[in-house]
Parts: C-alpha cells; structure tokens; sequence
C-alpha cells in the first residue's frame, strides 16, 4: 500500500509541479520565496525567541529572536487595557458570556437558535453595558477612557458588525425605493459617509461633534466613535447587499407579487433571503474590513489592542531590540486569527446553505 | 363564493406604451367566468403584455380593466385584492429557489390568506398530488425538471384558490418532451371549469379547450373566434399567415 501511495505522490508532484520547463521553474522559484521567509521567520520567532524571564535582561542578548515575556508582562494590559485590575472579572464575565452565545449560535447543532440570537442582540448588550461601565449594583464605575485592549477592540468591531447589517439593509432598499425622497436620502447618506475617510469621521465624532451639539447635551466620547464607526460600515453594507438585490431576477418579484404578498414579505421573504446568501463572501469582507479598521480607534485616544501594545513599545522597562516588533508580530497574529476565523465560518455558512439548496440538509 | 360581476375580466380600450413604443392600441376584450381563451400571435404582438396587466404586473395608461368587479387602478389595496383572486404561471416558471416546493405553495396562503400552517401544508399537498408530484414536496425548485418546475408552479398559484388563471407562454421554455405533462394538468383545470388565459403557440392546446381563440398582431387583437371557426376559417390575412407559418410544417 505504502509503495502503491508513494508511487501516487511521485506521479502527482511530477504531473503538478514539474509538467514543463516553465512549471519547474516556477515551482523551485516558489520554494526558494517559501525558504527564504519561512526560515528566518520561524528562526526568529520560535528558535532563537526567548520564553521565560521577567525583566528586558533576558532578551538583550544580541543573538535572542523575538522577546516573548514581553507580552507575557503586558498580557494583562493587552487583554483589558488599563480597566481597573480589581474590576477585571467583570470583563471576564463579558468574555464568557458572549463566547458561549455565539459558540451556540455557531455551532449547528444546537436549539433554539433564534431566542438565543434575541438574547445575545437585547439583553447581552444591557449586560455588558452594566458590567463594564459599572455605577449601579454596588459595580465601581469604569470610565470609558480606561476600557482598553481586547477588549475595546472586540466591543468596536461586535457594535460594528451588529449594527452595520440592519442598517446596511436598510439603506440599500431605500436607495431602490420608488419614493424618490427615501431614495435621495440613503443616496446621499452612502455617497457622503463612504467618501469621507474612517479617520475624518472618527475626528468629527471625537471632537468637532460636542461644539456643534448644545451645552450639556453630549454622549459618551466612546459612544460617539461607536455611532461613527457604525455609520461608515452601514454605508459599506449597504453596496454589498444593494449588489445582492440587483442580483434578483425580475421574475422572482413578479411571481411573488402576483401571488398577492406585499412589498415586505417579497422583500423579506423572498428577495433578502436570496440576496443576502449571494453576498455572504462581500458581506465578511467589510466585517473584516471593519474589524481591522477598529485600530484607527487609537487615533483618537482609545488604547485598543493595537494602542495598547504601541504605548508598551515606549516602556523603558522593556526596551530591547526586538520589543517593538515581537508586539506587532503579536498583534498582527491576534487579528489574523479572528479575520481567519471570520471568514473560516463564513465558508462553513456557504457550504450549508449550498447543500440545503440541493436538498441535503 | 360566487361573484355578483357579470365578467370575469373586461378589458375596456387599454393601451399601454414602453417609451415611445405601443405595445397595446386601444384593447378590448370580455372574458366570462368559466370562459377559456387562447391568446396567440407573432412576438411582440402585446399578447403577454395584455395578460400582464390583468393582475397589474405592467401598469395600462389608458382605458380601464375590471377584474371579478374590482377596478384595477393604482389603488394599491384593488390590485392586492385582485392578485390574491388572479393566478399566474410563467414561461419562466419563477420557483423561489430557496425554498422547498412545498414551502413554494404554502407561502402565499400562509401569508396573504393567513391559513393556518396545517391547513395550507394538507391543501398544498392535495394540489401537488393533482399535477402528479406529490412526492417531489420537499425537494427544491433546482432538483426538478422544468416540467416539474412548471406543475410546481401551477400548484403554486391554485394553492390562493384563484378565480381566474393567467399562463404566461407556461410551454415555451420547456424541452419538447415535457410539453405534454404541463398540458394534461391546464386540460384538466379547464375540464374543472377555471376561468383561464392562455398565452400559447400550442394549438392543439386551443383546438382542445378553448372557448375562443384570440389572435393579436401589433398591439391589436386583429380576430377572436371559436376555434373551429378560427382555425377553418380565419378572417384576416394577418391570421392566415401566422397560422400556415405555425401549422403549416
């Protein structure tokens, strides 16, 4: 069986790999790129990295790779930015809580999917409100400027993602409205917030919002980047599932109108159903486009786990020559993993409802 | 219940335009309840156009249109009210891909009728039992035959209990050998009395159940007859011409 197997690889790679002089070429071209990245990179990041210490001594040796108990140091910051450490478990139990709904959520196995999504969309969000600002039930108060790391950047991209959605929705069908006033509108809304640069919006919010707004009337600094950041991801939305709509044949609309439905169950009963699973692969594309632009939070003041790290780069106590880029290889892996993960189960979701339509459920 | 309207349909004097173009000149045709027609003609003679703005899918500029005694204007609750009494089947079939063919037939019930879901699930299977594919329910649109599409369909459309049915060339996309599977059904529907319109080439079709036959060309209905009278006998040039280029090979 071995011999039988080997002789398959054998003829699998000569046929893929080395079919022509041009092939050849190419694939020892690609192996050449793949050594001389790979190597280095694992060299530095896990063979000549340093593991354990707790001071920057460990990592000045001039040979050492990356500086891991750096981020072992800073882990705490990173994961809760400069929340107060005695009100950590409230944060912690923000964590849990929200894994398991959408664990749940993920996992097709489960029941009762929608009360599930009720709760994460209604109570959760009154949950975490409570738990991390504090101020009622004997909780301390946590000012929003201290919320930080992980999670200032999963809670911006969570609001993001939830909200964008429905919103984008929205404004797509008004911008197909028949009314030409609703239609005007999500127009001008789209064009206007997606041609303003993220950064312009989150400087409006920050700072330019509270001199237009009257004294005393004024939200939360972090609300307002919320409201901005869910804005600018609503206008995106909005194009991806505008193209899912445009995607509908005339006749689907036809048949269900001639059966009698009214404009919302043919819209939500038959054009968005079809629409949105069309646009599924657009639609995690601005989730993880949004996910990543959470970062730019920094700008105005926010740590978030990319704010968080940058401001430990400065850390004297840790200042050696491969701090700063053992951060940001560390950051950039965190991210990595959620995107990954994002799109990941977005294929899943594509799978199953491609064999749902051909009847295999 | 029965309709006090002496005509299922009357379509008094209607045109409508797309752009600069007449697709229907001043169209007038009575249809009795029970009453079969078979519309025919060349392509572009307006017989779709004409059937489509029964249940108001193409809006008509002028004249009037009164479906079971509701007048068709853009009065949004009349056209629910006459869509939920018209049914219609396409060339195209027109499935909702996305759900199974026994949720095809149930939606409309279940949301525009508001029957209970029990009661459109039994109906529906009652129908699908009657064009013959009871056992294709919860299989989707894409897994069946166009024929079987096309039965779905008309399922689909009986399951509102209509009072008048449109078919919109229901044949036309059809491979040659499923033609006869989609007719025996329409031959059976109008054996049951269903008042019906026929946009179609099969002639056979017409020959077989039609009351009259309506022959348009250029927006007109150019003659209507019976069809032995309109077959032995065609009046207009325009419909000799168009009935030896259809019959004649």
């Amino acid at each position: 069986m071995s011999a039988l197997t080997s002789l398959n690889g054998v003829r699998w790679i000569r046929e893929n790999l080395f079919s022509s002089f041009g092939n050849t070429a190419l694939t020892l071209f690609g192996l050449a790129v793949v050594w001389l990245v790979l190597v280095p990179a694992i060299d530095w990041a896990l063979v000549r990295a340093v593991w354990s210490g707790d001071s920057r001594e460990v990592c000045l040796d001039p040979a050492a790779g990356a500086c891991w108990p750096y981020i072992e140091a800073r882990l705490g910051q990173i994961v809760y930015g400069f929340y107060d450490k005695a009100a950590r478990w409230r944060v912690d139990i923000v964590f849990v809580l929200g894994a398991i709904g959408i664990a749940w959520l993920m996992l097709p196995r489960l029941p009762s999917k929608w009360l599930v999504a009720a709760l994460l969309l209604t109570v959760y969000p009154i949950i975490v409100f409570v738990l991390l600002s504090g101020g009622i039930f004997g909780l301390d108060v946590v000012p929003t400027s201290r919320w930080g790391g992980l999670l200032l950047t999963l809670l911006v991209a969570a609001t993001g993602i939830v909200t964008s959605l429905p919103i984008g929705i929205a404004l797509a069908l008004a911008r197909q409205s028949d009314l030409p006033v609703i239609k005007w509108m999500a127009i001008a809304f789209i064009e206007i917030v997606r041609g303003v640069p993220l950064i312009t919006l989150l400087f409006m919010a920050s700072n330019l919002l509270p001199l237009f707004l009257p004294d005393g009337m004024t939200a939360d600094k972090l609300v307002r980047a919320l409201v901005a950041f869910s804005l600018f991801s609503s206008a995106y939305m909005a194009e991806v599932v505008r193209g899912g709509l445009q995607a509908i044949p005339r006749g689907q609309t036809e048949a269900a109108h001639a059966l009698g439905l009214g404009y919302w169950t043919v819209t939500g009963l038959i054009v968005l159903p079809q629409a949105l699973r069309l646009v599924i692969p657009g639609i995690v594309n601005t989730f993880i486009g949004l996910f990543k632009d959470t970062t730019l939070i920094s700008i105005i003041g926010f740590f978030d786990l990319l704010g968080v790290i940058q401001s430990g780069n400065a850390d004297p106590d840790w200042a050696t020559p491969n701090t700063a880029f053992t951060g940001y290889i560390f950051v950039g892996a965190v991210f990595w993993a959620f995107c990954f993960g994002l799109s990941r189960y977005a294929g899943a979701v594509e799978t199953r409802l491609a064999h749902a339509d051909r009847g295999q459920k | 219940m029965m309709s006090d309207s002496p005509h299922a349909v009357e379509i008094r004097k209607i045109s409508k335009f797309f752009g600069g173009f007449q697709a229907l000149k001043s169209v007038s045709l009575t249809v009795d309840h029970g009453e079969r027609i078979v519309i025919c003609g060349p392509s572009g003679s307006g017989k779709s156009t004409l059937i489509r703005c029964v249940n108001r899918l193409e809006e008509h500029e002028e004249g009037e249109i009164i479906v079971d005694g509701v007048a068709l204007t853009s009065n949004l609750s009349h056209i629910e009210e006459v869509r939920r009494e018209v049914g219609m089947v396409f060339q195209q079939f027109n499935l909702f891909p996305h759900l199974t063919v026994l949720e095809n037939c149930t939606l409309a019930p279940i949301w525009v009728r508001r029957v209970p879901k029990a009661e459109a699930t039994s109906r529906a299977m009652a129908l699908l039992e009657r064009v013959k594919i009871p056992d294709q329910a919860n299989k989707y649109p894409g897994q069946l035959s166009g024929g079987q599409q096309q039965r779905v369909a008309i399922a689909r459309a009986l399951a509102m209990n209509p009072k008048i049915m449109l078919f919109d060339e229901p044949t036309s996309a059809l491979d040659p050998e499923m033609i006869a599977e989609v007719l025996d059904v329409m031959v059976e529907l109008a054996t049951d009395g269903m008042t019906m319109l026929v946009v179609t080439h099969e002639m056979g079709f017409a020959r077989k159940v039609a009351d009259r036959v309506v022959f348009m060309d250029a927006g007109e209905i150019v003659e209507a007859a019976p069809p032995e009278e309109f077959f032995a006998n065609p009046k207009s040039e325009r419909t000799k011409l168009f009935l030896s280029q259809i019959l004649g090979h």
